[in-house]
């Protein structure tokens, strides 16, 4: 649990961003990707609600997928829309 | 000498309310309404009140809604209601309170339905009593247009940051027509500075307001809106004197005391009544009667230490409710009862249920209810609640 944050009248704040605030903890399933299977054709980058799988490099050949695990709160999109069942979603162990 | 007008209590306030200055005036005159936000659509299309926008609503809850928008932006509103616009306003006014927008609303207090009645009682704004707004009671035309100014500068203050809700009675105050003074711009205009926000929404310099509180800081919050009811209560007083030092006007801070020199039966209560629970005394006190009065000018913050010291010596105190919270006592009674339970002395209380529904309130009646007081102290059985003008007549049978 993070140390609680000082009130302020009316709790009047700055106004929230997920900059900040890192909704992963959330997540009970992590999307990792098979970078052996990936066709690096961005679609779970697309299709994710938040986000989370960014274009993380580019051999030549084709690009690389990283999946963002602040944000990643393991909905399963990725690997449902994932054409070659790139994508796994492991148990989230702590 | 100041100039003074014959005015209807509901212009009277609409007065005090242009003399403000607010920038936003929210209206939905739903019936019953009063003449209030009328009277300023009038000012403002006359050019009477400028630099103010008039924003006609589809709804009390609307009402509410932009006078909390606008608050939020930084300026100065005003709006005005009345039972059940008032009842339909109650889950906006909570979170006005909780965000801590000093608004001002001027509450005609009348009956709620069923059945539906439009003439005066007060329980409109007892059952906002727990929203944490501060509630302020008028006795008359005057004091009820004066507490719309004192309101503003009870709210705004930083210490306090909380809305205000002026009370006044429905058709007693706002359709009654008595003397005023009218209003010098100049000298309303150094009693109350100019609007100074504590916060307020600017795309320049963005903040969230109204944030969700997770159960380890909702306690906190609630906390602190207690804690600003409480600080309010030597504001309130000071902003009376200050408002009689300029405007010669005192009528009391937190309460108001009459004739309660050696009074052995005092009589508590809110609103219009007091005028004829006045002369009632008036007249017992020159035949000898030792009775008194004690007002409720400021039900919340509700002035227990006040109560305790301007009830102490008396042996009966008779509370005159004109509300109920049914399936218990009158609201006022209640937490009279509960502010003296624990004082060194505490006087017996009697409650008495009383002009609900614009039931007519005569000096007979009052006199009445010290004759109760009277008979206690004498050792005759009286119960502790009655419903004092209830006629059993026609009531079903076996009611």
């Amino acid at each position: 649990m993070a140390e609680k944050m000082r009130l302020t009248i009316g709790l009047v704040t700055k106004p929230g961003t997920t900059m900040q605030y890192h909704t992963g903890g959330w997540r009970t399933y992590r999307a990792v990707i098979n970078q052996e299977k990936c066709i690096g054709c961005r679609r779970c980058a697309d299709s994710c609600p938040d986000g989370a799988p960014f274009e993380c490099a580019h051999d030549g050949k084709k690009k690389k997928f990283c999946v963002n695990y602040d944000y990643c709160k393991g909905c399963g999109i990725c690997a449902y829309e994932c054409p070659v069942d790139a994508i796994d979603m492991a148990v989230e162990e702590k | 000498m100041a100039k003074m007008a014959v005015m209807e209590g509901s212009h009277a306030i609409a007065e005090a309310a242009r003399v403000c200055r607010p920038s936003v005036v929210s209206a939905y005159p739903i019936t019953p309404q009063t003449h209030i936000v009328e009277d300023l659509s009038a000012m403002i299309a006359n050019g009477e009140l400028t630099n103010c926008e008039y924003v006609r609503t589809e709804s009390e809850f609307s009402a509410a809604s932009v006078i909390q928008g606008a608050q939020a932006a930084g300026v100065r509103t005003f709006s005005a209601t009345s039972s059940q616009g008032a009842v339909l306003m109650y889950e906006v006014l909570f979170s006005i309170a909780g965000m801590r927008l000093p608004c001002v609303l001027a509450m005609a207090n009348r009956a709620v339905s069923s059945p539906i009645n439009i003439w005066n009682d007060h329980q409109d704004a007892i059952s906002a009593r727990d929203n944490g707004w501060i509630q302020l009671w008028a006795e008359d035309n005057q004091e009820a247009a004066d507490m719309i100014i004192q309101a503003y500068k009870i709210a705004e203050d930083h210490r306090v940051t909380l809305p205000v809700m002026v009370n006044f009675d429905g058709f007693q105050v706002t359709h009654l027509y008595e003397p005023v003074e009218v209003y010098d711009q100049k000298m309303v205009d150094e009693f109350l500075p100019p609007y100074d926000p504590l916060f307020k929404l600017d795309p320049k310099d963005p903040v969230t307001m109204g944030a969700l509180a997770q159960p380890e800081y909702y306690t906190e919050a609630r906390y602190m809106v207690h804690a600003a009811q409480i600080t309010a209560k030597p504001i309130i007083e000071d902003v009376a004197r200050e408002f009689g030092r300029k405007f010669g006007r005192f009528k009391g801070g937190l309460i108001d005391t009459y004739k309660m020199e050696g009074a052995e039966v005092a009589l508590v209560a809110m609103g219009s009544i007091l005028g004829t629970m006045k002369d009632a005394v008036d007249e017992m006190r020159s035949a000898g009667i030792p009775v008194g009065i004690v007002k409720i000018r400021t039900y919340r913050p509700f002035p227990v230490e006040a109560l305790r010291a301007a009830l102490k010596g008396v042996k009966v105190v008779c509370v005159l409710d004109r509300n109920i919270s049914l399936g218990m006592e009158g609201a006022v009674f209640v937490e009279t009862k509960a502010a003296l339970y624990n004082a060194s002395e505490s006087p017996t209380m009697l409650g008495f249920i009383i002009g609900l529904g614009g039931r007519d309130i005569t000096v007979r009646d009052i006199k009445g209810i010290v004759d109760k007081g009277y008979k206690k102290i004498g050792g005759e059985r009286v119960s502790e609640l009655e419903w004092y003008q209830l006629d059993r007549n026609i009531l079903p049978e076996g009611i």
